[in-house]
């Protein structure tokens, strides 16, 4: 498609910077103008990716973040579709609800915690279910803002070709609020890798969270940032797998994106 | 035929958008409707399409009474409202679902060509203009073959030459299967260039005041004689349209002299 070409070169000048700037620390610490103890330099993060890929824990812990951020988001997606849209569709329903949910919103992530804990234990079930507040509450607030705003216009369209209830749902509101709600799976995503770790400090075996918790205690930078940078590439690529897959359902859109 | 029966319009806040209309289109007449802003009448298109209740009075499709949407009447808007997520394909067939696929599709490639898009069944409506935007819009109303067809301001927001254009692909479409058109217009050439009848409106409540017949033959030549003298004739009605009621008939003689025929 047209467009493809620019694009491609644009990914890769995002690179450049975290690039450069990972020569000159490197460079800065060979030299001897800057001491890498409490910062390693980039060979020295590279190298503790490389061990703990190779005894397979690196593995391990993205997988089991990876688990606990897909089922807390499948959770959290699937509620705040469905409560979404039925605030977002019925005056009744979201004048009931909407003004509790927001009050919700606005609790620290933290603050829940310890209620999890005591409520689920400290196991996978607090986690999943820390995860998917996070996550509910972007979807939530983006479906319901997005089938409030449907344009009249539009169903009118559908009112003079007699769509039934169900027509109209699938054949025109479905498809108008689309673009909200993927974009609202993306940020919901985004907030459950932010919850993930808030889950794993709260006591983990395992996940890139429990890597973070350990390189600290162990006083080994170099974990950490390996944990951050790993924690980054995952976000990075759960989000583009989002994005490809809406990418066949969104290509009538007419945005500035496919003008670039 | 569509028959309006002493239709009235006064909306929740208490505006009276429309007053005691009662007016017949015949099967195959084209009648335009013109007058002042606010007059009402989007108001009336919207009543007889069934996108809003009348207050008083009733409308009837060849004797069936209109309550809601109707299969028989279709509608273009002053905007194209065609549903981006669709093809120009999809767009056009949106009011066909029940069809076959290939049946369908025929229909579709048919009304396409006659509004001079052929080829562009695939492409996206951002990727059409304006213009173009607004003949799928006249396609998809025409598909579904319905008797009375409703257009507001089709072509306001389109230069003139395109306007033109546009005329031209709307009564090839009409001449095939023949519905009544009830179209809105601010440009009286328009309504004289497309219309049996013409209904000027005065506003505030908006009421018919005056019909003008146009029986010039078609296709009509803007240079002609008669084209003119109904031009002249809708524009002193308008301007009366507008003029403050009280002082309408002591008006009307001096005007009269001058424009007399
Ligand atoms: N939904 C509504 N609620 C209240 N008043 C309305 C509504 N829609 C229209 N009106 C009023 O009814 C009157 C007629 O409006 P309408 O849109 O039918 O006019 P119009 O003749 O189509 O004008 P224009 O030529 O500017 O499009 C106006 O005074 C308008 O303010
Ligand atoms: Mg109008």
């Amino acid at each position: 498609m047209k467009g493809s070409r620019p694009s491609r070169s644009f990914a890769l000048a995002g690179v450049l910077l975290p690039l450069l700037l990972a020569v000159l620390w490197e460079a800065a610490i060979r030299s001897g103008l800057a001491v890498g103890r409490l910062m390693p330099p980039p060979s020295t993060i590279g190298a503790t990716l490389w061990e703990l890929a190779k005894s397979g824990e690196l593995q391990l812990h993205c997988l089991t973040t990876l688990g606990r951020v897909l089922a807390g988001f499948a959770l959290g997606a699937l509620l705040g579709t469905i409560i979404g849209a039925g605030a977002g569709a019925l005056v009744v329903v979201r004048r009931l609800i909407d003004p509790t949910l927001q009050a919700l919103r606005a609790v620290p992530s933290i603050a829940w915690v310890p209620l999890f804990i005591l409520w689920m234990g400290i196991f996978e079930t607090s986690k999943v279910a820390l995860i998917a507040v996070g996550v509910f509450f972007p979807v939530y607030l983006g479906v319901a803002g997005a089938i409030e705003g449907i344009d009249r216009k539009l169903i009118e369209v559908g009112q003079v070709f007699r769509l039934n209830r169900w027509a109209m749902i699938h054949r025109v509101m479905l498809p108008a609020v689309l673009p909200a709600w993927i974009i609202s799976l993306r940020s919901g995503l985004g907030l459950g890798f932010m919850f993930v770790v808030a889950a794993e400090f709260m006591g983990a075996s395992e996940g890139l969270g429990f890597l973070l918790v350990d390189g600290q205690q162990m006083g080994k930078p170099a974990q950490i940032l390996a944990a951050i940078i790993t924690f980054a590439v995952l976000g990075k690529l759960a989000d583009g797998v989002l994005v490809m897959i809406s990418k066949p359902l969104l290509v009538w859109q007419d945005t500035a994106r496919g003008a670039l | 035929m569509l028959r309006l029966n002493g239709l009235s319009k006064t909306y929740a806040d208490g505006t009276e958008a429309l007053r005691d209309i009662s007016l017949q289109v015949g099967k195959g007449e084209i009648l335009a409707l013109v007058g002042g802003s606010g007059c009402g009448k989007t108001t009336l298109l919207r009543l007889i399409a069934g996108l809003d209740v009348a207050s008083a009075g009733a409308i009837t499709v060849n004797g069936e009474t209109i309550k809601g949407p109707h299969a028989s009447i279709g509608i273009v808007f002053q905007e194209p409202r065609l549903l981006p997520w669709l093809t120009v394909a999809g767009n056009v067939g949106f009011g066909l679902a029940d069809l076959a696929p290939q049946e369908r599709q025929a229909r579709i490639l048919h009304a396409l060509e006659k509004v001079g898009l052929a080829g562009y069944d695939q492409r996206w409506p951002r990727e059409l203009s304006g213009g173009q935007q607004q003949r799928v819009a006249i396609a998809r109303a025409f598909v579904t073959a319905p008797k009375v067809l409703l257009l507001d301001e089709p072509f306001s927001a389109l230069d003139a030459f395109t306007r033109a254009s546009l005329h031209d692909h709307l009564l090839l479409l009409w001449a095939e299967t023949k519905p009544t058109v009830v179209m809105v217009t601010h440009d009286v050439e328009e309504a004289i260039t497309l219309a049996d009848r013409v209904v000027v409106m005065r506003p505030r409540p908006g009421r018919m005041m005056e019909t003008i017949s146009v029986t010039l033959d078609r296709p009509r030549d803007r240079l002609a004689l008669g084209f003119d003298k109904a031009k002249r004739r809708i524009l002193h009605a308008l301007d009366r349209s507008l003029q403050p009621e009280k002082s309408a008939p002591a008006q009307k003689g001096a005007d009269n002299a001058s424009h007399w025929w």
